[in-house]
């Protein structure tokens, strides 16, 4: 059988399992965040944490949740890694240095899992299992929440109240993300996924490092974190060891922001809304899975950076799977990707993960970029815009917009004074345009919350750990206050019955629309930056 | 205080609770359980990576098969991140395809990619067949072994695609000289 049409099969399946899972467990998630009972583990929880279950709170408080338990979650975070070496399975890998420590913490809170460390001899397994897996589970909860809660802006009327964020991080972690994370890490040792204590095994006299794998595993890519526990994360061996692996954590990736159009459609009544956006996502990621797929098999040198037992296609579906989705894993190398192939490794990012995007994140970026798909068509007949019996003015329109322009804006800033810096020339890995790529490449994962890199760049000055620090905090909490403001805003009013005149978000025309405006907004944003990195190199 | 700064504080003391608990949960009593089934007989092996035929290492010598260049720098994995349009990194690859073809005695052209670029993880088990097929004269020379007896070794070891269509085939260059071992 040829590579390609085993490509195309290994597609097939990955299409027909999301499909299998979509309907159950799409409303399963719906059940999860609507159910007003509580399950004993939960009401422990919630005793032993002392939050009030059954209370309501409005935006701005569901929001000071958000941001209060991520800030003790960096805190926490930054403090476990400072005193790394007097806890147990730490192998002499010391203290992490305080810049690497703050870069790290901000990055597995904010469910971007960049990596400014190496694993195998920076970080032990104490801080992996109790730090960083614990943000793995916790950041995806938090995106899961966020997005519900802005559905409920749409579902409920005439109130102020938005649901309890400690309930939604909660049940997100207890009831969803936990038992498929057990059940796949058990699969996972079984195809053959390391889950040892031991520091490295010898291997025909030289010693590799190994790490207890795949409970961190599952829950990196079903939580879209993409953090490895070994530095060439999912490209080893020891994370993802065969074509099985493989496509298991490809489908996990895809898993929950696939399945939450289905919640969405489910929660608002109408489960047309939830296809037309998954239909929106599932063009624009097949179109770039061609892009890459095309460009990888047609480079220069294919396999460098690839790994033989996934070669092109798989290595090309991961790779759209991982930046389509704010995950951030990789299976191969991007940074020695073709001009074209990582170009759009890169362009998926900055549609600003949407295509289907992370864990919630997905879900409320691109409900978003439908506020402001349909405030353009508005303009454009010149009459106020609805969306889901919404009326879409001032308020919600603003909170669209901050929302949407706070990526591009810590994005090209950052990217902006890095080149400038003269520190910068020597931290680049290659020369000429691809060098400009890696630093384009590093700012739009940080503010992107994806987490993968062209990881020839050294990002260990104070500098790059700063400044993409800042970065992913910006990229995270800017549009996850926005989007509360506009779920706020949209709770509050009271539906308005939809007329002759209201435009129809169901059909090809709003699905043309809403992909339109995601390429556009994109385009006028990033194609001079895009044109200096990978366009120009894609041409030589 | 004003009623504004009571409710951060407020919040993020609950968050701080809430965290805990869910970092014992999360983060103790969930890898435990999952490292406690992997100590089940015939997922204990896979845990500990107990074979080591999943990653390769180089061995010096004509005796083996040689795995793919490698960019790591051991105990830790990586690949080499060069682009393609490196000119240094081109000269990289050109001296080691000189190399190789120098090792196995034959022309240059001959050499697959394979053998000369660097993996991802640095780690690649596997090379191609026709990497596998250009080192067999020399390793059957060297072990005393027939041509024919290394080239059984090399299908015996060769791994094929999972049902058929998942990943790609390639020979794992561990496990072969494992039974180069045995062999000779």
């Amino acid at each position: 059988m040829s590579s390609t049409v085993a490509g195309l099969l290994q597609v097939g399946l990955l299409v027909a399992a999301l499909a299998a899972a979509y309907r159950p467990f799409g409303d399963y998630l719906a059940r999860v965040y609507t159910r007003t009972t509580h399950s004993r583990v939960e009401r422990v929880i919630y005793r032993l944490a002392r939050v009030n279950p059954d209370s309501e709170q409005r935006w701005g408080t569901y929001a000071l949740g958000v941001l209060g338990f991520s800030f003790v979650g960096i805190a926490l975070l930054y403090v476990l890694q400072r005193v790394q070496s007097v806890l147990p399975f730490a192998y002499d890998r010391g203290n992490v240095p305080p810049g690497m420590a703050f870069n790290t913490a901000v990055s597995f809170v904010t469910n971007t899992n960049w990596q400014s460390y190496v694993p195998e001899t920076v970080m032990g397994h104490t801080v992996q299992l109790i730090g960083l897996t614990v943000q793995n589970f916790v950041s995806a909860a938090v995106g899961m929440a966020v997005a519900i809660a802005v559905v409920r802006g749409f579902t409920r009327q005439a109130t102020d109240r938005l649901g309890n964020f400690w309930v939604d991080l909660v049940r997100g972690t207890i009831r969803v993300l936990l038992p498929v994370a057990f059940v796949f890490a058990v699969v996972l040792v079984a195809l053959g996924v390391a889950m040892s204590f031991r520091s490295g095994v010898d291997v025909d006299g030289q010693t590799v490092a190994i790490a207890p794998v795949a409970s961190q595993e599952v829950i990196k890519e079903l939580g879209t974190n993409g953090g490895g526990v070994l530095n060439a994360n999912s490209a080893h061996p020891f994370e993802n060891p065969n074509g099985w692996t493989n496509l298991i954590e490809i489908f996990l990736i895809l898993l929950i922001p696939v399945s939450m159009t289905r919640t969405f459609g489910t929660l608002v009544g109408d489960r047309r809304q939830g296809y037309v956006l998954l239909s929106v996502m599932g063009a624009l990621w097949t179109a770039m899975l061609a892009v890459i797929w095309v460009a990888e098999a047609n480079g220069l040198r294919p396999l460098e950076g690839k790994e033989l037992r996934f070669g092109i296609p798989s290595s090309a579906l991961f790779a759209n799977a991982t930046t389509g989705t704010s995950t951030g894993a990789v299976n191969a190398m991007h940074d020695s990707f073709t001009g074209l192939g990582g170009g759009a490794a890169l362009l998926n990012m900055l549609f600003g993960e949407m295509t289907p995007g992370g864990v919630g994140t997905g879900l409320y970026s691109i409900l978003v970029m439908a506020v402001i798909a349909m405030f353009l068509a508005g303009l454009m007949v010149g009459r106020t815009p609805e969306y889901l019996g919404k009326k879409l003015g001032r308020r919600e329109v603003t909170a669209a917009a901050v929302s949407i322009l706070a990526m591009p804006t810590v994005l090209l800033l950052g990217a902006g004074i890095a080149a400038v810096l003269p520190g910068t020339q020597g931290a680049l890995n290659n020369p000429g345009a691809h060098g400009l790529s890696e630093i384009l490449y590093a700012y739009a994962s940080a503010s992107n919350n994806n987490g993968s890199a062209f990881a020839g760049i050294t990002v260990t000055s104070d500098w790059f750990q700063a400044s993409l620090g800042v970065c992913m905090a910006l990229g995270r909490f800017v549009p996850i206050v926005a989007v509360l403001c506009l779920a706020g805003a949209l709770a509050a009013q009271k539906k308005v019955p939809a007329t002759a005149g209201t435009l129809p978000t169901t059909g090809p025309l709003f699905a043309s629309l809403l992909a339109g405006s995601v390429v556009l907004v994109a385009a006028l944003t990033f194609v001079p930056a895009l044109a200096l990195g990978p366009i120009a190199e894609a041409l030589l | 205080m004003t009623h504004a700064v009571k409710n951060v504080i407020n919040q993020a003391l609950a968050g701080l609770r809430v965290l805990l608990v869910l970092t014992v949960i999360t983060g103790v009593l969930y890898p435990v359980a999952v490292w406690g089934v992997s100590r089940l007989p015939g997922l204990r092996a896979n845990a500990e990576a107990a074979d080591t035929t999943r990653v390769a290492v180089a061995r010096d010598g004509e005796r083996w098969f040689q795995p793919r260049p490698s960019a790591a720098t051991l105990p830790a994995s990586g690949g080499s991140n060069k682009g393609e349009h490196n000119a240094d990194y081109d000269a990289v690859i050109a001296e080691r395809r000189t190399a190789v073809a120098q090792r196995e005695g034959v022309s240059e052209d001959r050499v697959p990619e394979d053998a000369v670029t660097a993996s991802a993880s640095g780690l690649d088990p596997h090379i191609s067949t026709a990497y596998a097929e250009l080192q067999v004269p020399r390793v059957a020379r060297a072990n005393g072994l027939t041509v024919e007896r290394v080239r059984e070794l090399v299908a015996a070891n060769t791994d094929g695609r999972g049902l058929g269509f998942l990943g790609e085939p390639g020979v794992n260059v561990t496990a072969l000289n494992r039974a180069l071992d045995a062999a000779g």
